[in-house]
Order: structure tokens, then sequence, then C-alpha cells
């Protein structure tokens, strides 16, 4: 045991006083928060050159300058349509915005034209339809007649307030679901990238331990399987403080990062999709929301969901590191040739990935729940679904077998090992391994 | 009581006879010599002594008791093959094997000193294993191996990749570690260096033991009556009547006696008024009988 304790020591401190280690787990949340606000900057970017554009108006009480903004400005010029037009270069505007007459008040089609000597952007265009689209309608508001209050009330806005059929379900908001989506995509995520990561650290410390020849001085001191475990224990333990620092450290960082740029949530409206209609209230609706996200969050049974996922975490980590491990053993000093024995591992964890995407949306389907359960794709999938309260049954199914499995896994990974650190020199095959898995130690 | 007792071991690997029902005993506190070409199953023996790997069949005595897992603590190994941590500093690289040998830290500390200042490195303490050249990092290994205080010493051709500078020190440690009376097991195929260092060898030969016993016993064993006569003078014309002339070259000649006892031979040359400067009796060398033992191994007869 205490054997043990100083492996797992060692494997431990010396990766996390590495410089690479702390340059990694510091600069990474750094990195994000930064890619945050530039992503914030670049969306709230506005054009910087302000547009002065004449404005012709064959319609009568259209005062499109009223929607002047900063960088763009209607004007209504003194001077004639041609005046402008010929003058153009040196008038000082950057274009001429001639709206005709409206011949039919009826339609709901109208063209206006628009003079520049530059592509027109894209900027300009939109602000030009939905500025005119809103005076037009005030325009046709005005001369129809038409109570301007009862209009309004036409519009409405369906939300949808899921119920519990009886009193034992939790009462959930309309953003249940997509919350839920998003806890169990990103705890998704968090397995798979970590089973991957670490796991890889395991395989290759266990390579260039078999490369340099230190594991034969080892072996004389330790068993095998106490070298094998330590070192997955001690990366695992090295995997658990990296995610535990981004965990604290990237909310931080985004926070003073989005202090120094003054990004606020606001300039997201700024996207592409919120710009289609100024008429729905886009900002409104996403004060709203965050009220929502934030009571959402608080209702999550977190004091289920953070055992179980640390569970499948562990579980997922025993199962993939200890075959990460075997394959390292049996990898030679030419990395090359050892990465197709990777392959039977990979395969599996990308397939849990592309099913934990669809379980998010689709977390009750018959692929979600099983895929759940099998022990070889649970660690992805079943944290995915969490959030979406499966039955309890399912959880607990799939808990034993991935134990059971990851215990399984770590025995028959420690026969492969304790053979494999020890063959130098010989070309591995499946079979060869596959052979080591019944040799007497 | 002997230090190593084997019994009958047999080790094999798929249809591979790796150790083959071997069986020898080593005397506590001798230097003793493995040898054996390569793959002929040297290594899978000794992993099998320092408990790496279990035997299939046979015993294995260390100390009187059979094999157990608190062995290793005793035993100190320095494989053939072998390295160390690139990355960790020299001093904990030190302090972490010694651990693992179940030393305290204390007791680690206080060892790695003893050697450090022994081999007047103390300033290495801090550097890093990778800043070290092959033959540092040889005596960084060294003391890996015998910091815990072994009662028995396994070295895996421990002066491959040595300078002569430090194929001494290592050698001057081990005729001090003999001294002491740790039993050393030297398992090598360099033939000139076992008569330099062992008592007491084990010939192993396609995981067979073919040959065992102390130096001088094995020699003799081998050894064919020739005897070298360096003289003076005119030897007798009836000399050919003691045994077969092998060699004659100047004064110098060498003669395979048979059945005369040598003392006869000498007697008759005296007889004969031939001034002696010299009489031996030509051993052969362990590389003669190692050589003889691995190509004709149905020529034995013992």
């Amino acid at each position: 045991m205490s054997k043990l304790w100083l492996i797992i020591k060692r494997e431990y401190l010396t990766r996390v006083r590495k410089r690479t280690f702390i340059v990694a787990t510091f600069l990474t949340p750094i990195a994000f928060a930064l890619l945050f606000a530039m992503v914030g900057l670049i969306f709230s970017y506005e054009d910087d050159v302000a547009l002065k554009i004449a404005v012709f108006d064959e319609i009568p009480a259209l005062n499109i300058s009223e929607g002047s903004s900063k960088n763009i400005r209607y004007i209504y010029p003194n001077d004639s349509f041609e005046t402008v037009r010929n003058n153009f270069d040196k008038s000082g505007y950057d274009g001429i915005l001639v709206i005709p007459k409206m011949e039919n008040i009826s339609s709901n089609k109208h063209t206006v034209y628009y003079y520049t000597d530059e592509q027109m952007s894209l900027e300009v265009k939109v602000n030009i339809e939905s500025k005119l689209s809103a005076s037009i309608r005030e325009f046709k508001i005005d001369s129809f007649g038409l109570n301007k209050k009862e209009l309004e009330s036409l519009k409405t806005r369906v939300s949808i307030d899921p119920q519990p059929i009886n009193a034992d379900s939790a009462d959930t908001s309309s953003m249940a679901g997509v919350i839920a989506a998003a806890i169990g995509g990103s705890m998704g995520l968090i397995m798979y990238m970590t089973v991957f990561i670490y796991g890889m650290m395991v395989m290759r410390s266990v390579m260039e331990e078999k490369v340099s020849r230190i594991v034969e001085v080892m072996i004389s001191s330790v068993k095998p399987f106490q070298l094998m475990m330590g070192k997955i224990i001690g990366v695992g333990a090295v995997g658990l403080t990296q995610v535990a620092i981004w965990v604290v450290l990237i909310p931080i960082f985004a926070v003073i990062v989005n202090f120094i740029f003054g990004v606020d949530a606001g300039s997201m409206d700024n996207l592409p999709g919120a710009m289609g209609d100024p008429n729905l209230g886009g900002l409104e609706e996403m004060d709203m929301n965050v009220g929502l996200i934030m009571q959402e969050l608080a209702a999550q049974k977190w004091w289920l969901i953070i055992p179980l996922f640390i569970i499948y975490f562990l579980g997922g980590y025993f199962l993939y590191a200890s075959l990460f491990a075997a394959v390292g053993s049996a990898m030679s000093d030419d990395m090359g040739e050892g990465q197709a024995l990777t392959i039977p591992i990979t395969i599996p964890v990308l397939i849990a990935f592309y099913i934990m995407i669809v379980a998010v949306r689709a977390p009750n389907s018959t692929l979600a729940v099983w895929s759940s359960i099998f022990p070889l794709f649970s660690p992805i999938v079943m944290p995915a679904r969490l959030a979406f309260d499966p039955p309890a049954w399912q959880i607990a199914l799939s808990i034993i077998s991935l134990i059971g499995t990851a215990v399984f896994f770590v025995w028959l990974s420690a026969r492969i090992y304790r053979v494999g650190i020890l063959m130098y020199g010989k070309k591995i095959s499946f079979r060869e391994i596959g052979k080591w898995m019944f040799m007497r130690a | 009581m002997s230090i190593l007792k084997l019994v009958d071991v047999r080790k094999t690997y798929g249809d591979h006879v790796a150790v083959n029902d071997v069986s020898f005993e080593m005397p506590r506190g001798c230097v003793f010599g493995l040898l054996g070409p390569n793959g002929a199953g040297k290594t899978s023996l000794i992993r099998i002594i320092t408990t790496i790997t279990r035997a299939d069949q046979g015993q294995v005595f260390l100390d009187g008791e059979p094999l157990n897992n608190l062995h290793p603590t005793q035993i100190g190994y320095m494989p053939e093959e072998r390295g160390l941590y690139k990355k960790m500093r020299v001093g904990e690289h030190l302090l972490y094997l010694a651990q693992l040998k179940g030393m305290t830290l204390h007791e680690a500390k206080q060892q790695s000193k003893y050697w450090f200042e022994k081999f007047d490195i103390v300033d290495w303490w801090e550097k890093r294993i990778e800043e070290l050249s092959k033959g540092m990092q040889q005596k960084i290994q060294f003391i890996a191996t015998v910091i815990h205080q072994p009662k028995l010493l396994i070295l895996d051709e421990p002066f491959s990749g040595l300078d002569p500078i430090n194929t001494r020190l290592i050698k001057n440690e081990i005729d001090e570690l003999h001294h002491k009376g740790v039993s050393i097991i030297f398992s090598t195929h360099r033939m000139e260096q076992v008569e330099e260092v062992c008592e007491h060898i084990v010939l192993i030969n396609q995981g067979q033991n073919v040959l065992e016993g102390t130096v001088v016993d094995v020699k003799n064993q081998f050894k064919e009556n020739i005897f070298e006569v360096n003289f003076e003078g005119a030897l007798p014309d009836n000399i050919e009547n003691y045994g077969k002339l092998v060699l004659q070259k100047g004064n110098t000649i060498r003669i395979k006696l048979e059945n005369v006892d040598s003392n006869i031979f000498l007697k008759h040359l005296l007889d004969n008024e031939v001034t002696i400067h010299s009489f031996n009796e030509i051993l052969p060398s362990l590389n003669e009988i190692f050589i003889k033992q691995v190509n004709e191994p149905h020529l034995v007869s013992t």
C-alpha cells in the first residue's frame, strides 16, 4: 500500500510541477476567456465610419431621419436630387436614398433606390430596410386610421410551461430542456476529453518507462500491478486537479476579461440571428431568460448529479486508462507502429461521443437509454442524460455494469501490462497481446 | 547455509523453455558468476530470483526461506537494460527508489548522503538525470542498487558502457561490498572479468545448468595436464615417452603429460641436467571452457 502511495505521489508531483502543466493549466482559462472576449468584441464591432445618407422621400409624413444612429445619419438635403447626384463627390454624402411614392398603400412590397459609389455594406442595407419597414408601418397605420393598441395585441408570444403529470415528478419551466441539454452536453464533452487526454498521457508514460528501461529497475522493487495502478491513479489525480482549476478559473477569467474589454452579454444581440426582426424584442426576452436560466440551474439536483458524475468520471477513466496502459506496455520505441494499437480504444470513445450528442437531443430514445447502460459508452453518454432525470434503475444498472467492466479491464490490462513491459524488440500484434493475457507471470 | 538455493527451477514462455530445471547453490558471501551466452536464460533466471516473474516449477530459497514478496527489499538488482526517469532530479530519484525498497525517508537520506560523499558527487543532488552523462548515470544506478544495503546483489553486465575509470571505481565498490559480506551475483558473458572477480560460477546454456563450481575446481576439471617448461640446456631425447609435445619455441616447451605425474617428469628433466627457469601447469581459461561448453555440449563428461 505504501509503495502504491509512493508511486502515486511521484506520478502526480512530477507532472504537476512540470512547467508545461502549469502553463497549460493557467493559460488555457486565459486563452478561453480571451477567446470569449474576442468573439464578443468582434460581434459588437460596428462600422466606425459614420455614414451620411441623403434622403429624397416622396412619401409624405415619412420621417426617416428619426432613425439616425451613431453610425448612419439620414439627412434631408435642401438641394434637389439632381444637384446632389451631380456633385456627389463634393457633397460629403456617402449615399443617396430615394424613396418613391407608394402607388398602392395596401401593397406589402415597396422598392427604394440607393445610389452610391461604393459597394453597399450589409450593415447599411439591414439598417435602411429595418428603419424603412418600421417607418412605413407607422405611415400605413396612420393612413388606414387603425388603432395602434389593438394592432399590437394581435401579436402573441406563446411559451410552454411543462407540468408534471403527478406530484412526484419535478415541476420544470420551459427552459428545463435546454438547460438539461447544456449541462448534459458539457458533462459529456468533459468526459470525452478527459478519457482521451489523460488516457493518452498514461499510455505515453508507460511507453516511456519501457523505452527508457527504468521499468525493470522498478519492478524489481514493486509489483507490475502496483506500478500500473500508481500511474493510472496519479495521472487521474492530475486530471482532476486540472479540471478543478479550470472549473474555477474559466468563469473568473471570463468575468475579468469582460470587465477589461467592456463586453457585455447584450452585445451578443448583434449576432446575425438577432438582427433579422427588430419587432421581436430580442433583448427583453434575453433578460427574462437569464433569470430563468439561473432558476433552472439552481433547480437541478446537483446533490445527485455531481456524485454520479464523479462515479462515471472515475469508472470511465479507469476503464479506458487501463486499456491505454496495456497498449502502452505493448508499444516499442517506434511510436508510429504502436499508434495502430490504440484504434480499438479510440473507436468506442468516438462512437460514444456521437451518441452523446444525439442523447442530449433525445435523452429517452432507445439508443440513448441502452448506450448509457453499455459500459464502454456509459461514462460519456450517461452524464449527458443525468440532467434529464433518468429512471433510477437505469442509473443503477449502468453503474453496476460500468464498475464491473472497469474492474475486469483493469485486471485484464494488468495481465497484458506485466508481460508487455518486459518484452523488447518484438513486433506486436493483437494475437500476441491475446497470448499475453493467458500467460503465467 | 547458502544465501541462495535453486531447486529444479523451470520457466517456459509459450513453447519456449527459458529455464530448464536449473538447480544450484550459492555460498554466502561469495562473488558468484552467472555465465552463459546471449539467450541462454540468464535474464529469465534473474527475473525469477528478483521475484519479477515466478517460476512455473521448482523452488527458490533466499537465506533458507522460500522466495516471498518481502525479499525484494533484501535484493539489489542492476539490470542489463537499465534506465532512470530522465526528468527527475538525482536526489529525489534516489530517495524514491530507496523508499520503494522499504527504507524510510530518513534512512534513505542518510544513505544517499553517504554514497554521494563517497563518490564525491554532492553537487549533483539537484541536477536532472538527463543532464548527466551516461557514465554519471551509471554511478547513480549503482548507488540505487546498493543503497538499501541488500544481502544479495545481482549485477547484470555491470560494466557495459562504462569507461575504464568508472569500471575500476565500480569494481572497487564491488570488492568492498564483498569484504563486508554481501553476496554478489555477477552475470556476464565477458570471461576475463569473471576470472578477475568471481570465486564461484555456474554456466547456463539453453536454459540448462551445464557447469558449476568454484573457479579453481572448474579449471582443474577441464585441465588437460599441459605443462610449460622454460629451460636452458639440451632436452633429453626420450621426452616424448612422457607425453606429447604441443609446442616448442626456443627455450620453451609445452607438453601434454600422459599417465605421468608432473614431479616424475620434472625429476627426469633435472636428472638430465636441464636448467629449469620455470615449470607451470597450464590451466584452461574460463573463456576456453565457456566456448567449448557452449559449442560442444554433447562432449561434456564430468
